[in-house]
């Protein structure tokens, strides 16, 4: 454990390893999402109340699961960071907000375009849709205050800090945006709030969320290189490696 | 009576650029250590370092040879940093403003001893006024109080001369080598040019590393 | 500054300090000291009052003085105005002690900072949130909130701002050191204040309706508990990293 922990001390190494794993998580990203949107999309079954418009569910859950799982990763990283002061968990934290806030956006538009054909309205105060636009406006927070520090380093530990806030407050807010929601009840069912769906359904779905997640994880390794070559370009082996690609 | 900060390969990195490395210090009980660089050497960040405040730093702290993790308490309890910053309340009068300063020493809240401090710094009959009316060398003054109120050994001052006319510049540096003397520890920057005395050592930054010299 | 002799003889011994317990001493001399300066700068604490009565003569202005549609919306205005009045004064929470360095001394006394860091919060719940739980009837009765819900109305407020001064306390801790944070610090706070408005404005719906307000009110006091727990320590850390600059 300690010895990993000493080796992520080294962008250097985080570097080379990172260069032999991120071809497989694009290759299982491709293939997964590939094969679940062709399922989802051409296989499945229709829904037999919403029709096709269900479909969306192979972007919209996904999405979602994605947006919540970012943030707490980037809480993760950020503890990592602060209680061992590793660089490359905060570089992974700063690559992995704006690509929540989009995680997030892609939920909440894909929610919107749902709701047309299912309530008649492109936006619905739905316990869902409003979590999840909490949930966007927390990332932007993280990305605004990363932004304001002239010093990179106060930057990120206000940014875990902030995360770290954030990620113990996500299930409160979830918790009381579905209390709130259940008391105000509007006379409309929940998008995904129905269980049992048949196997045909859900097994594409499952397909997507693995793919999403495999994009995500070679999407944050691939950026998290580029991060390191920016901080790390007055370092040794970086200019060794400039003269190497010229 | 032993009192020892030590620095063990000390380095601070601001942005990719190192403000000093490799850097090792020892300052015991009886010295007067004055920083010295040009702007942006990292002084105020070496100051900050050693009194405890910044945490990202590489190398090693030591208080009374103990890692400052372990001492940082005991550490904070022996410790008088005066910053750039007076830290003195403008609504506030100098009396209630040394009484905050008390109370978070531990001390005894005790007016005499405070009147007497003021009195000391050349604050009599200011005592009352709001530090907000007072010039800035007063309130300097009001901050430099704290050195004779609540007595600690060791003293980390950033810029104490700032704003202070000659008498009182005079005055201080008496002071500290009066604080020396009694076997404290006085870790200073300062633009002002320090009278050469024996209890007086130069550590200079600037240029990525650091280089002591006596 | 005359150095007299007799004042350096007089403690020729310089004992070494051993950590002091007086921890009490100094939570309750910053409390003192921060509603001395408070009361002294008596806009600061009128400010944010006026504020919340202003955004209330707002809303009938702008929607409609029907009073029943001003009824059925009147909780959930009271609480956001008090809210975004809350919110107001956070700013300088810190911010004056960061500008003149009495930050720095706070953050290098021996004791735990984030003790003395809630005596300030506990400062501006005082003379912040309080009033403006107080306020919040007077208002209430202009907005023609229903009878039997202003008490709940007000003990509402005075819980819920306790947490709102919390939370909000880590944002202006976080955005301190930055010379433009008020629009940031709103940013960064209001999210984490949803939980709060739900149960607050909840509660005062549910007394209008007469059930289950002592659940939201249950709730709130929950709310405030996690929050007195863990702030701080967020707190503390935010001001650490906000005073390396």
């Amino acid at each position: 454990m300690w010895a990993f922990i000493n080796k992520l001390r080294s962008p250097k190494w985080f570097y080379a390893i990172s260069a032999r794993l991120q071809p497989w998580f694009w290759a299982a990203a491709l293939i997964l999402i590939g094969t679940g949107t062709i399922w989802g999309l051409a296989y499945a079954p229709a829904d037999y109340q919403q029709g096709n418009s269900f479909r969306i569910i192979y972007v919209h859950v996904p999405a979602a699961f994605l947006a919540q799982s970012i943030f707490v990763s980037m809480a993760m990283t950020g503890l990592v960071f602060m209680v061992w002061k590793i660089k490359i968990a905060d570089m992974a934290a700063t690559v992995m907000a704006p690509l929540g806030a989009a995680m997030t956006f892609v939920a909440l538009f894909s929610g919107a375009v749902w709701g047309v054909p299912t309530w008649g309205t492109w936006w619905m105060w739905d316990a869902r849709l409003t979590s999840m636009l909490i949930l966007l406006f927390l990332y932007l927070g993280v990305i605004a205050l990363r932004g304001a520090f002239s010093s990179r380093d106060s930057a990120s530990r206000a940014a875990s800090v902030l995360a770290m806030v954030g990620v113990i407050n996500i299930p409160i807010i979830k918790y009381s945006v579905d209390w709130w929601y259940t008391l105000h009840q509007p006379a409309t069912f929940t998008i995904t709030g129905r269980a049992a769906m048949p196997m045909e359904m859900w097994l594409p779905l499952l397909i997507m969320v693995l793919g999403f997640y495999s994009f995500f994880i070679a999407l944050v390794l691939t950026r998290t290189r580029s991060e390191i070559l920016r901080r790390e370009s007055n370092k040794h082996w970086v200019r060794e490696l400039a003269e190497e690609v010229n | 009576m032993s009192l020892r900060l030590q620095a063990q390969s000390l380095a601070c990195e601001r942005d990719d650029r190192w403000l000093f490395r490799d850097l090792d210090l020892d300052i015991r009980a009886g010295e007067i250590v004055r920083v010295e660089g040009p702007n942006g050497s990292g002084k105020t960040t070496l100051l900050k370092i050693l009194s405890g405040q910044l945490a990202d730093y590489e190398g090693e702290l030591f208080w009374d040879e103990l890692p400052m993790r372990e001492s940082r308490e005991s550490f904070l309890s022996n410790l008088l940093y005066l910053g750039h910053a007076p830290g003195v309340k403008a609504a506030l009068t100098p009396l209630e403003n040394l009484a905050w300063y008390q109370a978070l020493a531990g001390h005894e809240l005790s007016e005499e001893a405070r009147l007497e401090a003021l009195e000391e710094v050349g604050l009599a009959g200011f005592e009352d006024v709001p530090a907000g009316q007072l010039s800035a060398g007063q309130q300097r003054r009001v901050a430099l109080a704290r050195l004779i109120l609540t007595p600690r050994p060791l003293w980390v001052l950033d810029e104490p001369f700032t704003a202070i006319d000659r008498d009182g510049v005079a005055a201080l540096e008496q002071r500290l080598v009066a604080h020396a003397r009694r076997g404290g520890c006085v870790l200073v920057t300062t633009h002002h040019e320090l009278t050469p005395c024996a209890e007086l050592r130069r550590i200079r930054l600037g240029g990525g590393g650091a280089d002591e010299f006596i | 500054m005359n150095l007299s002799e007799s004042s350096l003889t007089k403690r020729v011994e310089m004992v070494r300090e051993e950590p002091r317990s007086g921890l009490a001493v100094a939570v309750w001399a910053t409390l003192k000291r921060d509603l001395v300066l408070l009361l002294r700068r008596r806009s600061e604490v009128l400010n944010p009052l006026v504020f919340f009565a202003l955004v209330i003569t707002l809303f009938p202005i702008g929607i409609s003085p029907d009073p029943a549609l001003l009824a059925a919306i009147a909780p959930g205005l009271l609480w956001v105005a008090a809210l975004l009045a809350a919110l107001l004064s956070l700013d300088s929470l810190f911010r004056a002690d960061y500008d003149d360095g009495s930050l720095e001394q706070l953050l290098l006394t021996p004791h735990p900072l984030a003790l003395l860091a809630l005596a300030k919060v506990a400062v501006h719940w005082l003379l912040t949130g309080l009033p403006l739980a107080l306020m919040a009837p007077v208002l209430g009765v202009m907005l023609a909130l229903p009878a039997g819900s202003y008490a709940v109305l007000a003990i509402s407020l005075a819980l819920g701002s306790a947490s709102l001064s919390l939370i909000g306390a880590i944002g202006a801790a976080l955005t301190v050191g930055l010379s433009r944070g008020g629009v940031l610090l709103s940013l960064l706070v209001l999210p984490l204040y949803i939980p709060v408005l739900i149960f607050g404005a909840g509660a005062v719906q549910a007394a209008i309706f007469g059930d289950g307000v002592l659940a939201h009110l249950a709730i709130l006091g929950a709310l405030l508990a996690l929050a007195l727990s863990l702030a701080p320590l967020a707190i503390a850390a935010s001001l650490r990293i906000s005073i390396n600059g």
